[in-house]
């Protein structure tokens, strides 16, 4: 039973980390909320299994908040945004797929190399968890900074933070509270992008950030 | 109980502070709370004394600050001491101000914060734990600073008070520093944990380092003075006199709690350091003090230099105690606690004089003053003896703390390192250097000021100031006769601070027959000021007299009496300037790079010869300029970074994330 409660972990974690590759080379707006509602989906499971092997009810909670807020919610959300802004056609170029995704191994690498090294007292499970967290909060810094939409910023913020409740779900005895502080403040964060968004169209016609950069007047 | 009655007294003070922020516009306003100020301090002073002379530490935590570690207050005599001076210097300045702080025209900008200074620097006293005592430490930073841009409107106040919030909050940062280095990893932050903790010796190294940092930029020692000549003449005088005597001293007591109370055991050679930092300072405070014609600038340059005497006193007593030898220990801190009541005394005497000078005549440049001494004859009488004690004369109280450390340095060949050995008796000799020098800087600035003729309209047109300021100047000019007279007493009052330091005291002086001194021995050396004032005052008396009795009584016909100056013109008078030539060419060469050109016209040509003399600050050349000049080129390639993309900002904290990280994975 041990062996399976980690082996599962493993792979839902790992697999949130495949996801997150795969989030990076989205190029179509459409598709990056797919991909991100997918990691939502497997986020509330890797929640949701945490609970289940750490007897700990309050969890599936948090996995079914992951679930209706991340993987619902806030894709649909975000869909009908650009639905409404009218940049559902546009294809982002940012750096080539493969130095991204060159990065984005060197990333994982990295975070292993430190996170393995640091926990190395601590119990299996949370090591693991934290190393693949780090890995995804890192991947989703990677996405906002390569991407120059800014539904593509918020879609990359929004993977970090599932990052940062895989890490507090992988530690024994997290307490709802801080969860529901993480979920606001996603909610929050998503609010305010999203005003942000709008103010940026009106005055801009467009959600690109540079057009920020242009009306200030420098490209230094 | 004391600790909570001065508790009250700063609670009083900041309400003052907070009641004259509405009314300061009020034309009574400026005399009720200069009124207030000075009362909270006669009771806070009172007090003080109490706890000095009962030799108890009264503790009291308040729910304040950080809710695990409260905010403790403390009292024992080395506080007390502190408190007696600041709350003496407070009282004064109150007082004087009443009268001063009339002539204020912004007096919205000088009242709350002149209030919640002085609650500032009695909390650093009272402060029993790093916490509470950085924060007083701060407030009372950021108050005086308030205070020097009192006048905000002139170019240069705005620059001194720019220099002394930088140099104020590096010297905190150190002091911050050197706190967490005390406090350990399990974070000791009461002075009684501290106590009970001593740090390993390379942690007491760096505390030593960073406290001298810490305190002694704001005590003003040399490389770290350069704020205190710009900040103290730009406040209000009796803002000056408090910065000048006895926020200095505030400094002073953080040096003494951290390095000699909370430190442990010092190496002998922490003495080394400290007193040759003492020394320096002391003799280039006075070099600096000669070559300036602004009496205030002038003032706070000697500021330096008995804030380095007063080091040597402390550095003595770390070299003393590191060898073991308490009693002559105990012997240089009484020195240099003594020094530091005396130079609160007369500095916020001198600093008072040369604020009555300000508003009668307008100047602070002594070139343009002259002849005073008609106009303002008892401003003058006061600011003489103010000279006369900081000059060392005796009987003054000056004479007393110079001599009691030249005592203790005599005492040097008991130490056993040659290092100290060696330095104690060249230190010794920077110091009789600088008293010198300084009695010559103290003649240049009475003799130019207040003798000869009035050398501008605005002198000459000077009146005597308020009876306030006079009863104050006069009653700091009685206290440094006294305690030049009975020093014995003032010494026995400093014991019980010392012997909380040193677990050891002076001996009992009052009991030393006809009022002397006796430091050591009695047949080693003994003082006694009562005998010579008695000797001066009755040789110059009988000597007044015979010259009256005995000059021939046969009138005179003479020439009216020129004295060397055939013109009327007061232009041929005697400068501060051609005073402080001699010194100048002798020292300054050397550590101001003085330069002197001499132009004079060829014959025929009728315009005036001239003399240009040129001074640089080598200290500001050497250790600022450069920081300054390489802060400002960072700043300018590091501009690029205020205009950059949401996406290369991202890249930034993405990137230093990602090295951190490497950092993490490549040492661990």
């Amino acid at each position: 039973m041990h062996n399976l409660a980690f082996d599962v972990s493993h792979l839902l974690a790992g697999g949130l980390v495949l996801v997150s590759f795969m989030m990076l080379y989205q190029d179509r707006l459409y598709a990056l909320l797919n991909v991100f509602a997918l990691h939502a989906v497997l986020l509330s499971l890797s929640v949701g299994w945490q609970a289940y092997i750490q007897d700990a009810p309050h969890l599936y909670v948090t996995a079914l908040i992951a679930l209706i807020f991340k993987a619902l919610i806030i894709p649909i959300v975000l869909h009908r945004m650009i639905v409404r802004l009218g940049i559902h056609r546009e294809i982002e170029t940012t750096a080539g797929i493969g130095p991204i995704m060159l990065v984005g191994i060197g990333l994982v690498g990295l975070s292993m190399a430190v996170m393995l090294r640091v926990t190395a007292d601590a119990n299996l499970i949370a090591r693991e968890d934290l190393a693949f967290a780090l890995s995804v909060l890192l991947l989703g810094l990677l996405i906002m900074v390569t991407r120059r939409n800014a539904v593509g910023q918020v879609v990359g913020f929004m993977s970090l933070e599932n990052g940062l409740v895989l890490a507090a779900t992988g530690a024994k005895g997290m307490p709802l509270v801080v969860e529901i502080s993480v979920a606001f403040s996603v909610l929050i964060a998503f609010i305010v992008i999203g005003i942000f968004l709008f103010r940026i169209r009106e005055r801009f016609d467009s959600v690109d950030v540079q057009a920020l950069d242009r009306f200030r007047g420098d490209r230094r | 109980m004391p600790v909570a009655i001065l508790l009250w007294c700063v609670l009083a003070y900041l309400l003052v502070a907070a009641f004259s922020v509405g009314l300061a516009k009020r034309p009574f306003t400026t005399s009720v709370v200069y009124a207030a100020t000075a009362l909270i301090s006669v009771v806070a002073c009172v007090t003080a004394l109490f706890c000095l002379n009962s030799s108890q530490i009264a503790t009291l935590r308040l729910p304040l600050g950080l809710p695990w570690l409260g905010a403790s207050f403390h009292i024992d005599a080395l506080s007390a001491f502190f408190l007696v001076v600041v709350n003496l210097g407070t009282a004064a300045a109150s007082a004087y101000a009443l009268g001063y702080g009339r002539h204020e025209t912004s007096p919205e900008r000088v009242l709350p914060f002149f209030a919640a200074f002085l609650a500032g620097m009695n909390l650093v006293v009272l402060a029993d734990d790093a916490f509470t005592f950085l924060l007083a430490w701060e407030f009372m930073s950021l108050t005086s600073w308030a205070l020097v841009l009192a006048h905000h409107r002139s170019p240069e106040n705005i620059r001194a008070s720019y220099i002394y919030i930088l140099m104020a909050s590096f010297g905190t940062f150190a002091l911050l520093l050197a706190y967490g280095l005390l406090a350990g990893p399990a974070g000791h932050y009461g002075f009684d944990e501290i106590r009970a903790h001593h740090p390993d010796a390379l942690y007491s190294v760096l505390v030593l380092g960073l406290v001298l940092i810490g305190a002694g930029s704001k005590a003003g020692l040399v490389p770290l003075h350069v704020w205190l000549p710009l900040a103290h003449p730009a406040a209000p005088s009796h803002v000056s006199a408090l910065m000048s005597g006895v926020m200095t001293k505030v400094a002073v007591y953080a040096f003494i709690r951290i390095v000699l109370d909370l430190l442990g055991p010092p190496a002998w050679w922490w003495g080394v350091v400290v007193l040759g930092l003492g020394g320096i300072t002391s003799l280039m405070g006075v070099l600096y003090a000669l070559m300036q014609h602004d009496l205030k600038r002038l003032l706070a340059y000697h500021t330096v230099e008995n804030i380095g005497i007063i080091f040597i006193g402390l550095g003595l007593t770390l070299a003393f105690r590191a060898n073991g030898l308490m009693a002559t220990a105990a012997l240089a801190l009484t020195a240099a606690l003594f020094h530091v009541f005396n130079h609160s005394i007369f500095k916020s005497l001198l600093f008072f004089g040369s604020g009555a000078i300000l508003t009668a005549t307008g100047e602070r440049d002594m070139e343009h003053l002259g002849g005073l001494i008609h106009r303002m004859p008892l401003t003058a009488f006061a600011f003489l003896v103010g000279c006369a004690a900081i000059s060392a004369l005796p009987p003054l109280n000056g004479f007393v703390s110079e001599w009691l450390t030249f005592q203790a340095i005599l005492l040097s060949p008991e130490l056993s390192q040659w290092g100290l050995k060696l330095i104690v008796p060249a230190v010794g000799a920077m110091l009789a250097l600088s008293a010198a020098l300084a009695a010559a800087c103290f003649v240049k600035a009475f003799g130019i000021t207040f003798l000869g003729r009035a050398r501008t309209r605005a002198a000459e047109a000077a009146k005597e100031t308020d009876r306030f300021s006079l009863a104050v100047m006069f009653g700091f000019a009685a206290i440094c006769l006294l305690a030049g007279i009975l020093p014995g007493f003032v010494i026995d009052a400093i014991a019980p601070a010392v012997q909380i330091i040193l677990g050891g005291h002076m001996p009992h002086q009052a009991s030393v027959p006809w009022l002397s001194i006796v430091p050591i021995a009695q047949n080693r050396s003994s003082y006694n000021g009562l005998l010579v004032f008695m000797f001066i005052a009755i040789s110059a008396s009988m000597s007044a007299y015979a010259i009256h009795v005995l000059a021939s009584k046969v009138v005179r016909r003479a020439p009216a009496w020129d004295g060397g100056y055939p013109e009327k013109s007061p232009l041929t008078q005697y400068t501060a300037g051609s005073f402080a030539q001699p010194i100048r060419r002798v020292f300054g060469t050397l550590i101001f790079r003085a330069r002197e050109r001499v132009e004079i016209p060829p014959p025929g040509d009728t315009r005036p010869a001239k003399i240009e003399v040129n001074l640089e600050d080598v200290i500001w050349d050497v250790l600022y300029a450069p920081i300054s000049g390489s802060i400002a080129f960072l700043a300018d390639r590091l501009n690029v970074l205020q205009f950059l993309t949401i996406r290369r900002y991202l890249t930034l904290v993405f990137g230093a994330l990602v090295v951190l990280l490497l950092a993490i994975a490549i040492w661990r």
